[in-house]
């Protein structure tokens, strides 16, 4: 398998019950690659999140990241090279700065206080640290929660939706946010968004989901400017309703 | 007996000693098990949980009985020699308290939002720094389930009499010595220790409400 590879998923489907909610023979992430998954909601940008978060693992087929197998029972130490942010943001009790410090500290940083901080200071809430995290907004919360995925620094970045009920002005501080430490590491973005126009912003490369199944992965150039599927035409062009 | 009697001080002791015991132990097992039930799935667990809850409800006497024939001289554990023992107590007063300690630590993890989880989860948290970011999160729980327990131990009668034996000096505790003195007919005397009971209460829930007021 290619060193230049973050994921391959081979045959993957996942089931729920009789319902095919996730069907993918083959696709895979290249390692520091932005890839956003577009679509409409249910079309099973979440389902493959999770997925590529080891938190579950497919009712067939595998998952690699890196080479090697990944799923719910995959090594702690693989799965601690990825971070999910969730659409809805859920901060645990206790400060800001608490929540921001969690990955570090469940690594046994030493210099989680000093990082945490600097974090905060990347998403403009430095002067929140101290409050309680119940006592933020629900905007701040998932800023909040955008710097403790980052805070780590993981190697592959996972975003379902994390802009979805933000204000313009934090819409663009996450983007901001997220392409710097793109730039700065590397790192590996799968970006989930329903949102053509921040998929045009933040893509180098586009894949379509309807129904569970990828209906057109490509550059982003591409994808916008030449698709070669009529659903993704109507996508780019505004004129997918749902 | 009266209300200040120095003989008074070894009952209370006494009280204080077993409930105490009984409830440590009980938060011992109790609250891991409480933790793991509430985050785990496997078949069965409906079960399990129906035993649990059942048992937050076992009566007193039966509790009582059921030491009582465990400890006797044809039981299984006579060997222990505990019969009419605060040991014996202890026990009894456990088996009531475990099952209300776990279920209801249970019912506060299960109410706990599947996503938080997933999200302690996505940054990398072992299945044990998942457990324990939980039982933080409902830590307010936890202290409500030991008072609860605390509450209900420390006032039964039941068990308490039926394998302690209320003896003097050596089993008798508040509530037993209250139904004794009910009883005989002396009710200052019962209602002077019932009141030691409720201060008990009152003192233990007091300092619950002081430590939960710091860890808000």
């Amino acid at each position: 398998m290619s060193d230049q590879l973050a994921y391959r998923l081979e045959s993957v489907a996942v089931r729920h019950g009789s319902r095919v909610v996730l069907d993918m023979p083959e696709f895979d992430v290249a390692a520091g690659e932005i890839l956003c998954l577009v679509g409409p909601p249910g079309a099973g940008k979440s389902t493959l999140l999770r997925l590529l978060a080891g938190l579950d693992s497919p009712t067939r087929g595998v998952v690699w990241l890196r080479g090697e197998r990944f799923g719910e029972a995959a090594p702690v130490a693989l799965k601690r090279t990825v971070s999910l942010v969730f659409q809805r943001p859920l901060l645990l009790t206790g400060t800001v700065r608490s929540n921001v410090e969690y990955g570090l500290r469940i690594r046994g940083d030493e210099e989680r206080a000093a990082r945490a901080v600097a974090m905060l200071e990347r998403v403009h809430l430095a002067h929140l640290a101290d409050r309680p995290a119940t006592a933020v907004s629900g905007g701040e919360a998932q800023l909040v929660a955008l710097a403790r995925a980052l805070a780590f620094g993981p190697d592959v970045l996972l975003l379902d939706e994390p802009t979805n009920n933000l204000d313009p002005a934090r819409v663009a501080l996450v983007e901001e946010v997220v392409l710097a430490d793109h730039k700065a590491r590397s790192t590996t973005v799968v970006w989930a968004t329903h949102n053509h126009f921040q998929a045009r912003r933040a893509g180098e490369r586009i894949a379509l989901l309807l129904e569970g199944k990828v209906v057109e992965a490509a550059p982003a150039a591409e994808f916008f400017d030449s698709p070669r599927d009529a659903r993704t035409a109507a996508f780019v062009q505004g004129k997918m309703v749902y | 007996m009266r209300a200040f009697d120095p003989d008074l001080w070894p009952v209370v002791a006494l009280t204080l000693r077993v409930t105490v015991s009984a409830l440590v132990i009980a938060a011992a097992v109790g609250i891991p098990a409480g933790v793991w039930l509430g985050l785990a799935r496997f078949p069965g667990k409906r079960a399990l949980t129906a035993v649990v809850y059942t048992g937050m409800a076992l009566p007193p006497v039966v509790v009582g009985l059921l030491t009582y024939l465990l400890l006797s001289r044809s039981g299984p554990l006579s060997f222990l020699e505990w019969l009419f023992t605060p040991n014996a107590m202890i026990v009894a007063q456990t088996v009531m308290a475990l099952p209300l300690v776990a279920g209801l630590v249970m019912g506060a993890v299960a109410a706990v939002p599947h996503d938080l989880v997933r999200q302690v989860r996505s940054l990398g948290a072992t299945p044990w720094q998942v457990r324990w970011a939980v039982l933080r999160e409902v830590r307010v729980g936890v202290l409500f389930a030991l008072l609860v327990a605390f509450g209900r131990i420390v006032s039964e009668v039941g068990a308490a009499y039926m394998v302690g034996g209320n003896i003097q000096g050596q089993t008798r505790v508040l509530s037993t010595a209250v139904m004794m003195e009910t009883g005989k007919g002396d009710f200052g005397v019962a209602l002077a220790l019932g009141g030691w009971l409720v201060v008990l209460a009152l003192t233990v829930n007091l300092a619950a409400m002081r430590l939960q007021g710091r860890s808000a």
